[in-house]
């Protein structure tokens, strides 16, 4: 197989396979946790605490004073790669004329050397976590295999990315064609990992707030 | 042109200057990737040699590369040097026809055997016992196989040749293969374009007639000096995807000031060419400088690599129905699983047993 049937089989069936099992795989994960359900709680709820979910939602996302004081790596590091990853994957002309081609309509770019930039610190960012769960006696204990599955599965679509715009290593349609596999690796394993919180983070959130905000707890 | 005329001796003849001789010797120096200093080299060596042998079939193809070569500009000391190489039979160039056409192949492979130099154009039809194509009532299978047998060296000029070009698309109805699937044997170098840059053409002639020696090639067979850099790394447009300026139609602003044709579908960045370089017809302008992008036409698969008009980054084919399918199976299995789990409670809820302070005593 060439290069470029390589990259035609990324931008073909490839996709629409990963894309297949991403959609399925996130159907299926969200029914199951979400019909679940929690033990009806039959307390009354506390006064003044309405809509403390979607507070809560807002409140969790900034860092908090404390904790930022005591595990300041992991919120510096953490942030660092979310957000440069979302520039990175958002913000890109060509991916952004990938989300042109499938959602039907697009937004602007950022110019590619402040991308680049991005991309390079995300992945700086994504080593610097690692070393810090090794690095860590608490976090290398609660450290398992799945950790170490979402970080490489997260790490690979930067770092070929970023090889691929640099052409470097290897020719540049194997390195797009890698870049983009990986891609449809990372879809493929997300919802079945860790990486699912990409869909429940948010509602996760609410869930917490809500529950707490009910027994009265400040927030 | 008299037998034993050396190249100098014919361009002479001709009325074409040693100054321009040395300009094209410079030229396709450059071009090989050679030290400059080997121009003047280059034209002693060429200037000595004598008339090589050449004979050049035509397949399965649209005449385009032989266009290429005699009608770049005119007149081109390219296709001087091709009046210099005594070049015995090409279909679309030959005086001689039938028979006679034949026997002239015939009698340059038997007067040069193991020494003639065999360009093919088109690509090579297998289906149907090669019916598809036929020449003097034989196969092109047939042709390529009797006169690759004595050849130096084959150079397979265009994308059909080198890589199965247009005829090797999806379906590929008449089975059609490059040169180099067939010629296992014999050097082959692949030259491809659709059709390729004449100074590529010739400088590969030039480099075999200089060094008695094929140059140095890439994993795609093509000369590392001509195809090793991709058309996205010397496009002079590259500053504008480096800033994310993009044409976003062939006529808005951003097409007006010459920015990037990457969204318009630009090939670019997987092709590798020397088109921004060397530029075509007398070093006017390349594709991508009248305003379109690349089509990718010296890659291989070129004709089924997605639109031409369709960006690099984006999914080949539409995404909806495999999502919508997915989708629906994974509600379902879903909602099965959910079945299972709240079953699974109800069960454990009927199941609970009270435990009495007596338990905990026993």
């Amino acid at each position: 197989m060439s290069d470029m049937e390589l990259l035609l089989w990324a931008r073909g069936p490839g996709l629409q396979g990963a894309v297949a099992v991403f959609v399925a795989g996130m159907a299926l994960r969200l029914i199951e946790i979400y019909s679940l359900g929690r033990k009806r709680d039959l307390s009354p709820a506390r006064p003044g605490n309405g809509g403390a979910g979607w507070a809560t939602i807002i409140t969790r996302s900034i860092p908090h004073k404390e904790l930022l004081r005591t595990t300041y790596l992991t919120y510096i590091l953490g942030y660092t790669f979310h957000i440069g990853l979302f520039v990175t994957l958002l913000l890109f002309a060509p991916h952004i004329q990938l989300f042109r081609g499938v959602l039907g309509f697009g937004w602007p770019s950022l110019p590619s050397p402040v991308v680049d930039a991005v991309a390079l610190v995300s992945i700086a960012a994504l080593f610097g976590m690692l070393a810090y769960r090794l690095y860590h006696p608490v976090k290398r204990f609660l450290t398992t295999f799945g950790d170490h599955a979402a970080w490489l599965l997260t790490m690979l679509p930067l770092l070929t990315g970023y090889l691929a715009f640099h052409h470097l290593l290897l020719p540049y349609t194997l390195m797009l064609a890698v870049h983009i596999l990986s891609v449809e690796l990372l879809l493929v394993f997300m919802p079945f990992t860790k990486l699912v919180h990409v869909a429940t983070i948010f509602i996760s959130r609410w869930y917490n707030g809500d529950m707490l905000g009910h027994k009265g707890a400040r927030l | 042109m008299k037998e034993q005329e050396t190249l100098a001796e014919h361009l002479r003849r001709q009325g074409i200057s040693r100054r321009s001789f040395l300009k094209f010797c410079v030229a396709t120096a450059s071009l090989l990737g050679l030290p400059p200093g080997m121009a003047p080299l280059m034209a002693e060596t060429l200037g000595k040699v004598r008339r090589p042998s050449v004979i050049w079939l035509s397949f399965q193809e649209c005449t385009g590369c032989t266009e290429s070569l005699t009608r770049s500009h005119s007149p081109t000391l390219e296709s001087l040097l091709f009046d210099f190489i005594s070049l015995d039979y090409h279909h679309t160039l030959q005086a001689a026809s039938g028979e006679a056409a034949e026997r002239a192949r015939e009698e340059a492979m038997k007067a040069n055997y193991g020494k003639y130099l065999v360009l093919v154009d088109g690509s090579v039809p297998l289906g149907e016992g090669g019916a598809y194509s036929t020449i003097a009532g034989r196969t092109n299978l047939e042709m390529l196989e009797e006169t690759a047998k004595g050849a130096a060296a084959l150079i397979a000029i265009g994308t059909c040749s080198s890589y199965g070009g247009l005829p090797y698309a999806h379906p590929n109805p008449t089975g059609a293969v490059p040169v180099s699937a067939i010629v296992k044997d014999k050097p082959v170098v692949n030259v491809p374009g659709c059709p390729p840059i004449p100074l590529a053409i010739t400088g590969v002639v030039a480099h075999y007639l200089m060094f008695g020696a094929l140059p140095e090639l890439d994993e795609k067979g093509r000369p590392l000096s001509i195809y090793g850099e991709t058309i996205h790394d010397r496009c002079y447009r590259r500053p504008f995807y480096d800033q994310g300026k993009f044409a976003k139609t062939f006529d808005d602003r951003g097409a007006r000031a010459g920015w990037c044709l990457y969204e318009l579908g630009c090939k670019g960045p997987t092709t590798h060419n020397a088109c921004a370089t060397t530029k075509w017809n007398g070093g006017t302008s390349f594709p991508i400088e009248s305003g379109h992008g690349c089509l990718g036409c010296s890659e291989p698969d070129f004709w089924d690599a997605g639109s031409f008009y369709q960006a690099l980054s984006t999914p080949l084919s539409s995404l909806d129905k495999a999502a919508g399918v997915a989708a629906g199976a994974g509600v379902a299995a879903g909602a099965a699983i959910a079945v299972h789990n709240r079953a699974a409670k109800r069960a454990a809820k009927a199941g609970h047993q009270a435990v009495t302070v007596n338990d905990l005593e026993k």
